[in-house]
């Protein structure tokens, strides 16, 4: 019966084939590590952003006089509303450090070389839409730090020479930021930019399947095929890799329900406090910090403090942080390096990855805290240290000394 | 069947030139009120009207807030003992003598006001748009050893002094603006409009 109506669907539609390529017979390598989960947790975070998504919009208010009382409406009146509100703000610092690792794990292993340079690309792409609905998404509920968010972050348009003060009332439809920016950011949160997150996710799983997953130690797995040429070194994603998956599931709800249900602030990390005021237009905060996912870029842009060239320290500003955002774009292209992963690069390598991570971290505080003489010296150092891993990259992975790879994986 | 090259490959390449020359000027009609839709509505415009406040009552050292188009504008009637003290730390400044175009042509001065004494200025600071905050008191404070009164803006150190004009190495590239204004009388400050330009 069960083989009948498949058929049935199969003579209609590439049902089981379909299925079998993309899941259940995916040959995933068999060294896959724990850094490899990210993936799978991204798609999970996406769907609890969807759904908790759409069940705030069913009581959210977007305008300037009703948003903000929409939100406490959804905190106190509707039921279960807070943790709808709270799964959805959890669920966006989830995002982007589960993005964070996925990307440092293909920055290791060498994941975005031959022949998966448009997987990188594409998956960088989803990257930018997840900064811009995060951006997005932040300045809906009208809070202190939803205005001036978008207020800083709107005004760097401005920054453009010749265009910008046109540029960025055509931006905010205003000459303020005012109901009616909050209107065009919520029509491209909730509509928009989901959508386009959700084709080029699409787009980045059938390029991900077309050239097959990268593994700890670079090497090609197809290379070796059994006589029914499935690659040797390969397990089917079902029932293998799915049990991880869900194993990794399991472990990752519970940190996501401790902090939905425990602490939604995240210290003031996940909801800033600021953002329990309502938006002032007349009254900036003391003290003002961007989401703590922006806050490495957000050092980047304040460390410049000097013109040059002609142009203001501002643009000049907005063009690092920019570029540092842009820069990963360019890495299959940076990477001379004969092999991929970094068990087998070269001394240099190792060194400028590190100091890439170290130079990440240090921005990323220095992002968050009000800035100081000392502070801006050691942004402008590190911010130095940031981009000498991309810019540096052509020179020392050609000319470093790396280990010979092994032809097959290696299993410890 | 196919054919392996169509019949005359000449016109058939002008004809795909031909439709996707028509076609990309479809988009870009197409996209005119897409775009459009984004500028200020007449609502919007409507709101951009002047501001009007009453100064009358302003004492000196004292700080006014009015809004103008949604942006708060600083009006400071200055103490004698702080007019006395602003041409002091002129090398600390970036502008001092208010060369960048910040100002409207009648604020274009020593003080950067129309009517001597009293300062105009749009508080939004010229780096990322904060609004500096106030801080007549001289001496030491958090910020600077020695300070001679002026703005300061919290979120990215940005420094300005009485008359609204930069510290040279802040964020801030430029003075803060002053906005069109006029005095209708006296007492009565008119944001918005250059009024009769003397």
């Amino acid at each position: 019966m069960v083989t009948k109506i498949m058929n049935w669907f199969d003579d209609r539609l590439p049902l089981t084939a379909t299925i079998e390529r993309h899941l259940t017979k995916y040959p995933a390598p068999i060294n896959m590590n724990i850094w490899y989960l990210a993936g799978a947790l991204l798609i999970v975070v996406l769907v609890i952003q969807l759904l908790s998504g759409i069940w705030l919009l069913m009581n959210y208010e977007p305008t300037a006089e009703g948003a903000f009382a929409s939100i406490q409406y959804i905190m106190r009146d509707v039921e279960y509303g807070y943790i709808i509100r709270y799964m959805h703000t959890t669920g966006a610092s989830a995002f982007f450090a589960l993005i964070y690792l996925h990307m440092f794990r293909g920055m290791m292993y060498g994941s975005y070389q031959k022949p998966r340079e448009l997987l990188w690309v594409v998956g960088w792409i989803t990257y930018l839409l997840l900064c811009m609905l995060g951006f997005t998404g932040y300045v809906l509920p009208w809070g202190q730090m939803s205005f001036w968010a978008a207020q800083v972050i709107m005004s760097l348009f401005g920054s453009i020479p010749y265009i910008g003060e046109d540029l960025l009332i055509w931006i905010r439809g205003d000459y303020l930021i005012s109901g009616i920016t909050l209107n065009r950011l919520f029509a491209l949160h909730v509509v928009l930019l989901p959508l386009a997150l959700i084709a080029v996710i699409f787009v980045h799983i059938l390029a991900l399947h077309e050239v097959g997953s990268n593994n700890p130690d670079g090497v090609d797995v197809k290379k070796f095929k059994d006589e029914d040429g499935v690659p040797l070194d390969t397990k089917p994603f079902f029932p293998y890799d799915i049990m991880h998956d869900l194993y990794a599931i399991g472990v990752f709800l519970i940190f996501f329900c401790t902090i939905m249900f425990f602490y939604p602030d995240g210290g003031g990390y996940v909801i800033e406090y600021v953002n329990y005021e309502a938006a002032d237009n007349l009254k900036t905060p003391d003290h003002i910090v961007p989401s703590w996912y922006y806050t490495p870029f957000y050092a980047m842009l304040r460390a410049i403090t000097f013109p040059l060239f002609g142009l203001s320290a501002k643009f000049l500003g907005f063009v690092v942080m920019a570029a540092g955002i842009a820069i990963f774009v360019a890495l299959p292209w940076l990477d001379r390096s004969p092999v991929k992963s970094i068990k087998y690069k070269g001394v240099y390598s190792k060194f400028f990855l590190s100091l890439f991570v170290v130079s990440f971290f240090v921005l990323g505080y220095l992002g968050s805290v009000a800035p100081s003489p000392t502070k801006t010296l050691l942004a402008q150092i590190f911010t130095f240290g940031y981009f000498s891993y991309f810019l540096l990259m052509p020179i020392y992975s050609k000319y470093e000394k790396c280990k010979p790879v092994p032809d097959r994986v290696q299993l410890s | 069947m196919q054919p392996k090259s169509p019949p005359n490959p000449g016109r058939r390449k002008f004809l795909i030139a031909a439709t996707s020359a028509v076609g990309a000027v479809g988009i870009a009609g197409a996209a005119v009120p897409f775009l459009g839709s984004w500028n200020p509505s007449a609502r919007a415009e409507a709101a951009g009207a002047p501001a009007i406040a009453d100064i009358s009552k302003l004492e000196p050292g004292e700080l006014l807030i009015v809004e103008w188009r949604g942006v708060p504008i600083y009006v400071v009637k200055h103490s004698t003992k702080s007019l006395n003290q602003i041409d002091k730390n002129l090398e600390r400044l970036a502008d001092p003598e208010s060369i960048e175009d910040q100002q409207p042509e009648y604020a274009r001065n020593k003080l950067r006001s129309r009517r001597e004494g009293v300062s105009v200025l749009t508080a939004v600071c010229t780096h990322l748009a904060c609004a500096p905050k106030y801080y007549p008191q001289l001496g030491v404070n958090d910020f600077d050893n020695n300070w001679q009164g002026g703005f300061f803006c919290p979120c990215h150190g940005s420094k300005f002094d009485l008359a609204g004009r930069v510290y040279s190495g802040v964020p801030a590239p430029t003075n803060l603006p002053v906005p069109p204004h006029y005095y209708k009388s006296d007492d009565i400050l008119v944001i918005g409009e250059d009024g009769d330009v003397a």
